[in-house]
């Protein structure tokens, strides 16, 4: 299934504003953060597991244990700082 | 609580915008048409020349406001309907700029309206601290050492807990 991943301010910096991916196994957010720092730089220090980084799921902040659904956006950013 | 059986009026709109906004205009519309509106409680978050805790003036040159279009929009949205369920509110106006900024401009209007000061006041206050909290707005500010990201605040997430919400900022992603 295709999913969508977009990142923001620091991380976007850093990888981009985002891609398409196409996962052979269903997913979850925290599992997909898994895969992307398993590629190595820049992904591995920009999403490590030691930074505080949240997350949204089709634009609703989310835990890392939701799931991804065909087509979902996934999004991974710093703490949110606006106001 | 309202004890009325007919729906009181609800109004409510967000806009996230490069441009400035009239905060005379804004309450003036909010007003508008709703004469059981007895108070506006509206709040104006401007762009600081200092870091909070250091006191030297000019240390900030610039700021930079980078969102998340399309969820900014619907988060505040469910921030609002939530603010309708807390608080016997009338009418509520936000407004959050984007993209660079200089010293002294505005950045945030939340503006509410309500039959009596009590409820506007409170529900005003927590939209403010729900939106510092959990919108997806990242603010990039430029110091005489350069350019760099703006760290969330304890203090930020200590006043959305007040009105029983735990932030994610505090827990990160696992919220």
């Amino acid at each position: 299934m295709q999913i969508h991943i977009k990142y923001f301010a620091s991380l976007r910096e850093s990888l981009g504003a985002g891609e398409t991916l196409t996962l052979d196994t269903p997913l979850t957010v925290g599992q997909l953060r898994d895969q992307l720092i398993a590629r190595g730089e820049p992904h591995a220090g920009a999403l490590a597991r030691g930074r505080a980084l949240r997350a949204a799921l089709d634009q609703t902040m989310c835990a890392e244990t939701a799931a991804l659904t065909p087509g979902a956006e996934v999004a991974f950013f710093p703490p949110v700082t606006g106001g | 609580m309202s004890s009325s059986s007919l729906p009181l009026p609800r109004l409510s709109s967000v806009s996230i915008q490069t441009g400035d906004f009239d905060l005379s205009a804004e309450v003036a519309a909010l007003r508008r048409g709703d004469a059981g509106v007895g108070a506006v409680a509206a709040f104006v978050g401007t762009v600081r020349d200092r870091h909070a805790g250091q006191p030297d003036a000019g240390s900030i040159s610039a700021l930079e406001l980078e969102h998340y279009p399309g969820m900014t929009e619907r988060s505040i949205e469910a921030m609002i309907d939530d603010a309708f369920r807390r608080f016997d509110i009338r009418g509520v106006r936000v407004i959050h700029r984007v993209g660079p900024l200089q010293i002294a401009d505005q950045i945030v209007l939340v503006a509410v309206t309500s039959m009596h000061r009590g409820e506007s006041f409170q529900a005003c206050e927590f939209l403010m601290d729900y939106l510092k909290s959990e919108a997806p707005f990242w603010k990039k500010e430029t110091t005489a050492d350069g350019a760099g990201w703006v760290d969330a605040r304890v203090s930020d997430e200590t006043a959305l807990q007040r009105w029983g919400i735990v932030s994610g900022n505090a827990t990160g992603a696992c919220a």
